[in-house]
């Protein structure tokens, strides 16, 4: 049977997952963590303690802002010293708690050990609050606070729960170390999620250049004898992991414009996701830690560490030898839609899965030149738009036409920009393009109500 | 060959008979009454179609001027109050003069003052990169230097200074329309009044970090002491948010603040005459010492009795 | 530590480049080059070092000097244009002559309009066609092949010129045909201009092309299916009047200008669909042309005709997207 994978546009960059075979590691403690309370999507969180209050491991320090908003927990034990503003990683002035470490205390009712618990409550809105107490927040990219994502607005019926382990960006390699390390909590976690969802189809969705994660987790569902589980093994193909995308290739359906997965009858959770819900659900543990792949050719100590949510960037880099000399822009996330760091003073987040390390040769972008009208941009489009046409109206600032043209699909992967022969900044208009129709479309939908 | 020519002009003639009654029928039949009025406002605008008074365009103006009750809400930036003088003689309605304005960038972060941290590789435009970042500088609130304010000036009243990096208006051809104040993401420029004379004081700053945080940014930073608060004499100046904004309703264009700031981060510009800093200086600690001697006689005389 | 570099994702780029796009077609180009040079001898070769030349230089220094621009001859694009021109001249071609059309394809179709990327028509085919009208006779004089170390040329006629003089003369196709073979026909042992002869070296060039996924085959494909079966038809009603498929896939500059000219990016649809009509377009011109026209040869006017609808193309020919009807 052939491979399935999306059906329209896509790339394939060249791979690099150079740290694949290095096992994810704890890093040692830094000596103050800076939790920023905006590490979701939504409203940022509201802090709960003051300067001088003692706090410990897995103890709340920031209560949801509103209904898409996600609890934050401190992720070390020790002193508050500051509530306040500070500058995260571009730059920008962010409401952050800092905390001085002394120990390592965990709160009270959160389970430490290694002891693996298969039995699964039956309670689904105990489920539901425990994930929401744990601020638990998609982890794959976009931080969406998860209890929201699992309670699917009334009406609409979950059919398959995708189980997102395409790690299609290059470099990245926390997901397929978690697979391999952590496979049976990730597949409980998975089954918590299908019983909230009631007891769909699972589909983990693991691309193929991952064959020992594959291989693991099938080895994984049959021990535990989970049912109606299955892994499918994906072509490689970026941007597989686009949630969209994804859902085309597992279940050959298209979200339709501006709808949510659940209106084709799916749910997509990332790997990380799985963990954390199991974390949440089975040991009561929140979201204190995730496994951050520090990686580029140039960055000699590659690694896959467990790090504590806060932890400051520079101290991450220190304890592993240092800032390369030839690096010249280090990448929170990956190469294809990952933030570049302005500070490197600030923290990491829960969603931070990586620190890509390139060289000025590697990402320096060439002189623009003229389109050549090679359509190659909308070959890649894996939203079918044509980039080429949507930069023009962009520039003429023609709004109809660009919603017409649909720039308000846009997923932003960076395909157009990154095929682009030109070096046209394609995705730097078009995403502005994006935001401006979006607010347009935004205040006439406002209007009808 | 003359019966040619005979014919040609005769054929003609016809056509150009025929062909101006159906245009003068077409034109009768779709004819639109319009208020007169309308056109006669639309005359006497300046035609720059800017948008500067939140219409679509001169035309648009003149239709919502014509059908308000009064022109209050109506006001062209960009032909002051001549203009409105003279739309208001039209429609017969009262119109209150405003101050002209112009204006006015307030960020003093140029390449000397707020070295670079870092290197942007991105599309240059302003709204891009404050999209994405908080700037290759390490003030999050100043100038970010892509030129989005001069592309938006339909005056070719902006023009970005090489040596600095900053945008500067050329204050004769700013018809205070507001493009730019839109168009720059960070909100740095701000309409002010000209001033009596082209003379005026402002801070040319926006940066709201803490002091010691804005100064490392910046050496022309406000760094919100308030020094030039309590130097004002006449209330304008007030400091919120680690932010000095001097009111030019009340500003008397003294100039003791623009002496006292200790980074230079008021200006005052269309002045004849650059300030002596140190004799003012010199003179207001001079006046403060004595208030306060005053103050202190006071007190110990009230105590006395 | 050097300051960082921050920009909008994404932070890597593929390798290829217009540059590297471009000389991936100069090379694709190469074995007809070499087959022009070996067929026609030093002739041919001054007539591509002073197309080339002429189409570089020009570019340069009308980009510097004129538009004031960075000069965009490091993007290969004028080379590619001075070798086709080369190729789509007969050899005996005087070297003024191809300078003029090199002229007129930079300067004209190409730069006025913009540069690069800008241009309506493929900038080969329009100082061709420029020169086919302007200097019909020594557009029109053809010759057989000398060959580098060959003897004496022997003028004559394309086969297709051949075969469009017989018929106004009331001989018919089969008699006309009985003075060339298919294989001739494919080993270039024929009259025409330089590109015309040696369909194995251009096809050779195309596969090249292909593979490296330079160009996409359905436009070339689509253009020799149609004149495969418009001229199947034709000849199936009338074997006497109308030449055959075969033929009319060898003759003519049809292979050169399916795989170089009407592929060329700027001025060919984006979308597959778009291509596949717009291959469909000039295949069934091209046999209009050749069967009704008064020219014996017609893919330069059908590629510059259906170059012209292409904007119509790429309007109306989408690809599909994503989750929507």
């Amino acid at each position: 049977m052939a491979k399935r994978t999306f059906s329209i546009g896509g790339i394939h960059p060249h791979d690099s997952k150079i740290s694949r075979e290095c096992a994810i590691r704890p890093l040692p403690l830094p000596p103050t963590v800076y939790i920023s309370v905006a590490q979701h999507i939504g409203a940022p969180a509201k802090p709960i303690v003051a300067p001088g209050d003692k706090v410990k491991v897995g103890q709340p320090v920031a209560e949801p802002g509103g209904f898409v908003s996600a609890f934050i927990h401190s992720s070390v034990s020790g002193t508050v010293k500051s509530v306040g503003p500070r500058k995260d990683l571009a730059g920008n002035n962010q409401m952050t708690i800092e905390i001085a470490v002394e120990g390592d205390e965990w709160a009270e009712g959160i389970d430490t050990s290694d002891t693996l618990v298969t039995a699964i409550p039956e309670d689904n809105k105990a489920i539901l609050e425990k994930i929401r107490l744990g601020g638990v927040v998609g982890l794959g990219g976009a931080t969406f606070p998860t209890h929201v994502k699992l309670s699917p607005p009334p009406g609409s019926k979950c059919e398959c729960l995708i189980i997102n382990g395409c790690e299609c960006e290059p470099y990245l390699t926390s997901d397929f170390r978690t697979l391999l390390e952590k496979g049976e909590q990730v597949v409980i976690g998975a089954a918590i999620i299908r019983q909230v969802l009631g007891n769909v189809r699972c589909v983990f969705g693991i691309e193929e250049n991952k064959p020992e994660a594959i291989a693991h987790i099938r080895e994984v569902i049959a021990k535990l004898g989970c049912e109606g589980m299955e892994v499918m093994s994906l072509k490689k193909r970026y941007p597989q992991g686009g949630e969209k995308q994804l859902i085309d290739a597992v279940m050959h359906r298209q979200v339709g414009s501006g709808a949510l997965p659940i209106s084709v009858g799916a749910v997509v959770q990332n790997v990380a996701t799985s963990l954390a819900v199991y974390d949440a659900v089975q040991k009561n543990k929140p979201i204190v830690d995730n496994s951050i792949t520090l990686t580029g050719e140039c960055f000699p100590n590659q690694a896959n560490v467990l790090v504590r949510v806060g932890t400051p960037l520079s101290f991450i880099i220190d304890q592993l030898g240092g800032m390369p000399a030839d690096a010249v822009k280090v990448i929170s996330g990956g190469p294809m839609m990952g933030k570049a760091i302005a500070n490197l003073d600030a923290a990491t987040l829960k969603g931070t899965s990586s620190l890509l390390f390139l060289r000025a040769d590697q990402t320096v972008r060439g002189e623009a030149s003229n389109c050549i009208r090679c359509g190659r941009c909308a070959d890649a489009c894996p939203m079918g738009l044509e980039p080429f046409l949507l930069n023009r109206l962009a520039k003429a600032g023609d709004m109809d036409k660009l919603e017409a043209n649909a720039v308000q699909d846009c997923i932003e992967c960076g395909c157009c920009l990154y095929s682009c022969p030109a070096n046209i900044p394609l995705l730097d208009v078009i995403r502005m393009a994006k935001a401006d129709v979006m607010k347009i479309m935004r205040a006439r939908a406002a209007a009808k109500k | 060959m003359s019966q040619i020519i005979i014919w040609t002009i005769a054929i003609i003639t016809v056509l150009g008979l025929l062909l101006a009654l159906v245009l003068y029928l077409v034109a009768e039949k779709f004819k639109v009454v319009e208020d007169p009025r309308i056109d006669e406002v639309e005359k006497v605008m300046p035609g720059a179609n800017c948008g500067g008074c939140g219409f679509a365009g001169c035309r648009a103006f003149a239709e919502a001027a014509v059908k308000a009750p009064n022109l209050d809400n109506n006001f062209c930036p960009v032909g002051g109050n001549d203009v409105m003088a003279k739309v208001a003689a039209i429609l017969g309605y009262e119109v209150k003069a405003k101050a002209p304005m112009v204006a006015v960038v307030r960020c003093n972060g140029s390449c000397t003052n707020r070295p670079t941290v870092n290197t942007y590789d991105g599309y240059p435009s302003c709204k891009v990169k404050a999209a994405l970042y908080s700037g290759d500088t390490g003030c999050a609130f100043g100038c970010l230097g892509c030129g989005d304010c001069v592309a938006a000036c339909q005056f070719g009243a902006l023009s970005m200074d090489p040596q600095t990096g900053l945008p500067v208006v050329d204050a004769s051809k700013c018809t205070a329309c507001g493009a730019c104040t839109k168009a720059c993401p960070k909100g740095i420029i701000e309409l002010r009044p000209q001033g009596p004379r082209g003379m005026r004081m402002y801070v040319s700053c926006v940066n709201k970090d803490k002091g010691p945080s804005a100064k490392k940014a910046c050496a022309a930073a406000c760094i919100g002491c308030g020094i030039c608060a309590k130097t004002c004499r006449h209330g304008a100046i007030t400091v919120e948010n680690n932010i000095a904004y001097i009111d030019p309703e009340k500003c008397k264009l003294c100039r003791e603040c623009e002496a006292m700031c200790p980074t230079g981060a008021i200006h005052a510009v269309g002045f004849p005459k650059p300030l002596d800093k140190e004799a003012v200086k010199a003179r207001i600690l001079e006046r403060q010492k004595k208030e306060r001697e005053a103050a202190a006689a006071a007190a110990a005389a009230q105590k006395e009795a | 530590m050097s300051k960082l570099i921050v920009s909008p994702s994404p932070h890597i780029h593929s390798a290829v480049s217009t540059r590297s796009l471009m000389t991936d077609v100069v090379i694709a180009l190469l074995p007809a080059v070499l087959c022009s040079f070996i067929f026609y001898g030093w002739n041919q070769i001054l007539l591509m070092f002073v197309s080339v030349a002429t189409c570089v230089l020009l570019e340069w220094a009308i980009t510097k000097y004129l538009m004031k621009k960075p000069s965009t001859i490091g993007d290969m694009s004028a080379v590619i244009t001075g070798i086709l021109l080369a190729l789509n001249v007969p050899y005996t071609t005087p070297w003024w002559v191809i300078f003029i059309g090199a002229v007129f394809a930079i300067g004209v179709a190409k730069l006025s309009f913009g540069g690069l990327g800008q241009n309506i028509w493929n900038p080969a085919i329009a100082g061709r066609v420029f020169l086919l009208v302007s200097f019909p006779t020594y557009m029109t004089t053809w010759s057989a092949p000398k060959g580098l170390f060959g003897v004496d040329a022997v003028t004559g006629a394309t086969p297709l010129g051949v075969i469009k003089e017989g018929l106004l003369q009331g001989s018919t196709v089969p008699e006309l045909m009985g003075s060339f073979s298919y294989k001739d026909l494919l080993f270039a042992n024929i009259g025409g201009s330089a590109g015309e002869v040696c369909a194995l070296a251009l096809l050779a060039g195309f596969v090249y092309l292909c593979i490296r996924k330079v160009i996409k085959p359905w436009i070339t494909l689509s253009i020799f299916a149609t004149v495969a079966l418009t001229s199947l038809l034709f000849w199936g009603i009338n074997p006497a009047r109308f030449t055959d498929p075969l033929f009319n896939l060898l003759t003519g500059g049809l292979i050169l200008g399916a795989c170089f000219m009407a592929t060329d990016y700027v001025t060919s649809p984006m979308s597959t669909w778009g291509g596949v009509i717009f291959g469909i377009g000039i295949g069934f011109l091209t046999m209009m042309i050749r069967y009704f026209g008064s020219y014996p040869e017609g893919v330069s006017f059908a590629i510059l005709i259906m170059n012209s609808v292409v904007p119509l193309l790429n309007m109306w020919f989408k690809q599909k997207k994503y989750g929507r009807a």
